[in-house]
């Protein structure tokens, strides 16, 4: 087919071709074509079906209003659904497929349910399903589950990227027309830091669509100049293809730009769209009005559409609607589009005008009437009149254009709650209210809807804004352009219509909104809930105000007392992955590497993911087939030997000040006030609530110096724990803290030859007397690097951790496996470090779990008395220390094949299983290769007092049931004596 | 003297250098680091060694620029300190025999990885990748900021084109990857 819709003129490029599809055929366009502009350009009208009743639908409007067609773009995994065809820039390629059809899209199937319209009118779904109830779930949700929704995905992972970025102005201009225009000129001339956003790809708005003049240019060209000029301003930020989509608290607004989409694919490496955070002093909002139809029977055939829709596909495109055309409006603006498309040599049937003043023209009837119906049954062929004098007629067109009204963009004016206010003078809301703080609204948006009234508001505005902002401004000298008054008489809807399409997205029409308010539905809120007027991708921008009037006929009220629903972001409809930025898949979440992290990769480490670290999980030898295997051998050769750990990740704090004692000494519930110089200690500390919330070391290496050593999990809580203490219960106290998680490399070297291991690397004497257990130090290692040295254990042997700053980290580990190869010196993982912590019966998270006391833990006498902590107090309550109360306990198959899992619960041997009769619960559990069978620690009511007794461990849920010993948590060397060593 | 070898912060022997041609990304090994936080009523006294030591006291959001580093304000009566790795790496026990009780320091080299961005294109691209005000920011000009979900201190060295990122040095990788990714999207 060849463009047998293209007139002359317009503001695309003839002079190329561009190669499109459309469900399978083919067609060209131009560039500066939309798909929609193109597609009627070749002369199809039939773009979609509509979402209940599978009508046929063709375009109703030429901008990101669109309720119609909507089609599925792309292919493959780019394929996108949902997309409207007014607002899709053609390029060479494009591939394009209507949607929500059953078959072809002239003859789906699912057009039967037209047929049954009687039954599936507004709220259908809350009568028709209610019997009988257990057909709900099985078939009645899937059934409506599967009808619903207009086009599909792909279901394959998104092939394009999108990125997000922050921008600052003093001054944000939200619509490219001639107010945006006219406000940016005045800024960027002033010397303000301006940006310019417009959502389409011709800066220009309405000047683009419009024949009229501005001083001796046309609009378009007028348009163009101005842009050009702002382009030449290192201070003004012109962003095309932008959708301002929201305005968030304190000046920021949400922006994408859709940098890609008017291509084939991406450039490597480009985003498709990004999602731009513009951070502004001032905002001017000039983002136009849309024009609204008028309701009447079977106004939705492909090829009726808005007034000024035609007028932008004629000016703007080069494209006819139709060859003949009529128009139906209450106000003056119809008539323009009459006369522009005559203009171009369309054939215009006739202006319908319900006002009997309309005006008269010589070129083509004008008729005081009402369409009362239309005819066609893929495209309009024939609109049936119902005049003034009581007479019908038929008229043969193939395009209707409705004009029933501007509607000023009120949108980004109520994101905060603002409501808008009732302008009867144009029968529309316009801003009122509160605005976002730092917006004004000029142009159409702000009711004024005449080109000069535009300009003037837009230069208004601005001034306006920049005064405030200290700049010095001038009126900019601005064209002499239109200023017509809108003479419109308000007409919503035909007297006696019923299928007339409010909400064309949604299937809404006059009769459901009837239907609201009969059944008692007659609040906004409740409206747009019983009927889905205004919901979906184009949020009822066509459609809520009709349905507002109506309401408020039937409902005896005004428009404004009915109201409006809320208005929220986005504005248009916006692709999560621009949400999502460049936060997917691997990159969803950074990563942190410990030193060791290469030469680990080299071992062939399996890592595991703790937090955003990736802690070595254990390091599989050639043979090894199952990850016991290895832990199993980590595990025996530390006891045996020596064992190195990476334990970087443990949070490391700088505590100084004069009073960094007596800081920690109200963080730990235990003392830390007498901790020597050389010495570290075991701490506890304590919610608010008198619950654990972390342990820890710290080590006293002056004084006025201590290194506070979190979990892995805490290091960040704990920190910020201690910078709320710091600052604001003891903002007296002379202390100073900073994190050094990142700044030390730290190694657990554990076993009974890690002294001599250790001896070979660190300068000093570190024999047991000179370095007993819990001495730190301050050192050097191999000839002289600065090093720190704890003598702390958590594996339950002779163990020390030796920190040297991170970029050594590597070469440290290197050397540790190069000097302790003699003591077959082996890697351990976070896997044996688990087995080994267990075995030796200390805490960890799973026993620091936000519910267990320092009691629990069986460390109820470490909380001092003998000064004030935090947690302190609330911990003795009563509640927390009841005779029975939970107590850590080790936990024995008797069975030495049977496992012990975490998180089965402890019943007693004889008695019921439930949880009324629940003694405590597994928290930690491994399989001991030192034992030979599986261990656990857990909570048991008055645990320690229960040794020995015979129990049943059990889960109903994963089918577990073992009989079990309770004994000491300390597995190995219950009495510390590897450790002195 | 000892016979470790240190690596940079992405794992090499010598500093990584990725250069576009419109943006240049550079890490930067060669700078210690330490905290300086003044002790309570030492403030004075503190001040007036920075004074000394760096020709004037970094305000918020204000740095102190000497090449390759001076110092810069982190939060109330604290500072960031750097100096040529070359021959200050024990900067931190330097600062605290100057300062004495006047202050506290922490040793902060191994904390950071430290990145200089030049090119006609640094601007673009840092409003790829973070939220400060990059047009308006002047020489000296420091934002505490979010990069890829990583904390970063971002300065505005002296040159129009150069911005300094200081970001955390276990996550060196990340934030390499974050400033590629950028580079390559301004293009």
């Amino acid at each position: 087919m060849n463009q047998i819709n293209r007139v002359s003129g317009g503001q695309i490029d003839t002079g190329q071709s561009l190669k499109f599809t459309f469900d399978g055929r083919s067609f060209t366009g131009h560039p500066g074509d939309t798909l929609a502009s193109a597609l009627l350009a070749n002369g199809v009208r039939l773009m979609g079906r509509s979402f209940k009743y599978h009508r046929p639908r063709g375009v109703l409007t030429a901008g990101s209003e669109e309720p119609n067609a909507l089609v599925e773009l792309r292919g493959g995994a780019r394929q996108e659904p949902n997309t409207r065809a007014t607002t899709t820039e053609l390029y060479n390629g494009l591939l394009a497929k209507s949607q929500n059809r059953l078959g072809s899209l002239k003859f789906d199937l699912l057009s039967i349910n037209d047929r049954f319209s009687n039954f599936l009118s507004a709220g259908f779904y809350y009568k028709t399903f209610m019997w009988p109830a257990a057909f709900w779930e099985k078939i009645y949700e899937p059934i409506i589950r599967n009808a619903a929704g207009l086009g599909s995905l792909s279901l394959k992972d998104d092939p394009d990227v999108y990125d997000k970025g922050f921008l600052h102005c003093d001054l944000l201009i939200i619509g490219a027309g001639p107010a945006g225009l006219a406000a940016a000129l005045t800024a960027g001339r002033a010397g303000a830091d301006v940006i310019l956003a417009d959502e389409d790809f011709r800066m220009g708005g309405r000047l683009n669509s419009e024949t009229f003049a501005l001083g001796d240019q046309s609009g378009a060209d007028w348009s163009d100049a101005t842009v050009a000029e702002l382009s030449a301003m290192p201070n003004v930020r012109l962003m095309r293809r932008t959708t301002v989509i929201g305005a968030f608290d304190h000046g920021i607004y949400g922006a994408v730009e859709r940098v890609s989409d008017h291509m084939h694919t991406p450039d490597a490496d480009k985003p498709r769209q990004v999602l731009w955070r513009i951070y502004t002093k001032r905002t001017v909002l000039a983002a136009g009005a849309i024009e609204r139809p008028i309701a009447f029977e079977n106004n939705d055939r492909p090829g009726i559409m808005l007034a000024s829709a035609l007028r932008t596909y004629a000016n703007r495109f080069a494209v006819a609607a139709d060859k003949r055309v009529a128009i139906f409006t209450n106000n003056d603006d119809g008539h323009r589009t009459a006369a522009d498309l005559h203009a171009k040599g369309i054939k215009i049937a006739a202006v319908v005008d319900v006002r009997p003043d309309a005006p008269r023209s010589v070129d083509y009837e004008v008729l005081q009437g009402e369409v009362v119906n239309t005819q066609g049954r893929l495209g309009l062929k024939f609109v049936d009149l119902r005049l003034a004098d009581g007479s019908t007629r038929t008229l043969e067109c193939g395009a209707l254009g409705l004009s029933g009204g501007w509607n000023p963009n009120v949108h980004m004016t109520c994101h905060q709650r603002g409501r808008p206010t009732w302008d009867a003078d144009i029968a529309a809301f316009v801003p009122g209210g509160e605005l976002p703080p730092g917006m004004s609204v000029a142009g159409a948006a702000n009711g004024n809807l005449s080109t000069a009234g535009a300009l003037n508001g837009g230069v208004r505005a601005t001034n306006a804004a920049l005064k405030e902002l200290g700049f010095k401004t001038k009126k900019p000298k601005l064209p002499q352009a239109e200023d017509a008054p809108v003479n419109l008489t308000p007409f919503w809807y035909v007297e006696g219509c019923n299928r007339a399409w409010l909400d064309q997205q949604n299937d809404v029409t006059v009769k459901d909104v009837k239907l609201s308010h009969q059944e008692g539905f007659r609040s906004v809120e409740h409206l747009k809930r019983y009927t889905t007027l205004g919901m979906a991708t184009d949020q009822g921008k066509t459609s809520n105000m009709g349905g507002l009037a109506i309401m408020a006929e039937l409902a005896g009220k005004t428009i404004p007392e009915v109201g409006t629903t809320i208005f929220r972001p986005p504005y248009t409809p916006t692709a999560i992955g621009v949400l999502a930025g460049r936060h997917t898949g691997q990159d969803f979440h950074p990563k942190r590497l410990t030193p060791s992290h290469k030469w680990a990769t080299e071992q062939g480490a399996v890592f595991v993911e703790v937090g955003n670290w990736l802690r070595a999980q254990w390091f599989p030898r050639a043979g090894e087939v199952t990850w016991r295997q290895s832990v199993d051998r980590e595990v025996l050769a530390t006891r045996k030997s020596v064992g190195v750990c990476d334990v970087t990740t443990l949070g490391k704090i700088d505590v100084q000040g004069t009073d960094a004692a007596a800081f920690l000494n109200k963080v730990y519930c235990n003392g830390f006030a007498k901790l020597a110089v050389g010495k570290t200690r075991y701490g506890l500390m304590l919610r608010e609530d008198g619950i654990a919330m972390d342990d820890g070391t710290a080590g006293r290496l002056a004084e006025d110096h201590f290194v506070v050593t979190t979990t892995t999990a805490n290091a960040l809580p704990i920190y910020r724990h201690m910078e709320f203490v710091r600052q604001c219960l003891f903002p007296d106290m002379d202390v100073q803290l900073i994190s050094t998680t990142e700044a030390w490399a730290q190694y657990a070297v554990a076993g009974p030859n890690s002294r001599k291991l250790l001896e070979k690397i660190v300068d000093e004497d570190i024999s047991n007397d000179a370095f007993p257990f819990m001495a730190c130090m301050n050192t050097t290692v191999c000839g002289g690097l600065r090093a720190r040295l704890f003598r702390i254990s958590f594996s339950g042997e002779l163990a020390y951790e030796i920190a040297v700053p991170t970029a050594y980290g590597d070469a440290l580990m290197r050397k540790i496996m190069e000097v302790g190869a003699e003591f077959d010196v082996t890697p351990y993982g976070t896997e044996a470090l688990g087995v080994m912590r267990i075995e030796k019966g200390h805490a960890a998270g799973n026993e620091l779990n936000g519910t267990t006391t320092a009691l629990n833990l069986g460390m109820g006498r470490m909380v001092s008395k003998a000064k004030d902590s935090i947690g302190s107090k609330l911990s003795e309550r009563e509640g927390l220390n009841m005779p029975d109360a939970l107590c850590q306990v080790g936990i024995k198959p008797i069975d030495p094949n049977d496992p012990v899992p975490a998180g089965a619960h402890l019943m007693n041997a004889d008695g019921p299983v439930d949880a009324m009769h629940d003694q405590g619960y597994a928290t930690s559990a491994c399989f001991s290769p030192n034992l030979g069978h599986a261990i656990a620690l857990g909570f048991l009511k008055d645990g320690a007092n229960r040794m020995g007794e015979k129990m049943r461990l059990v889960s109903p849920l994963t089918g577990v049931d073992v009989n079990v010993e309770i004994v000491s948590a300390h597995f190995i060397d219950p009495e510390g004596e590897r450790l002195r060593a | 003297m000892h016979d470790l070898i240190s690596i940079t912060a992405l794992g090499g022997t010598e500093p990584r250098i990725d250069d576009f041609g419109h943006v240049r990304i550079a890490e930067n090994d060669g700078v210690a680091l330490a905290s300086v936080a003044a002790r309570i009523g030492h403030e004075k006294t503190c001040r007036a060694v920075l004074k000394k030591l760096l020709g004037a006291v970094p305000g918020p959001g204000r740095a102190q620029l000497h090449d390759p580093e001076a110092g810069f304000c982190m939060g109330p009566d604290q500072w960031m300190l750097g100096a040529p790795k070359a021959s200050h790496e024990m900067l931190a026990d330097t600062l605290k025999d100057l300062l004495g009780n006047a202050a506290s320091v922490t040793e902060q080299s191994g904390a950071w990885v430290c990145f200089d961005i030049t090119g006609p294109a640094m601007r673009d691209m840092c409003e790829r990748l973070c939220n400060v005000p990059i047009r308006q920011m002047i020489a000296g000009d420091v934002q505490r900021t979010v990069i890829h979900q990583l904390g970063c201190f971002v300065i505005r060295r002296k040159a129009d084109d150069h911005i300094r990122v200081f970001g955390p040095r276990a996550s060196a990788i990340t934030l390499h990857h974050a400033l590629i990714t950028a580079a390559k999207s301004i293009a």
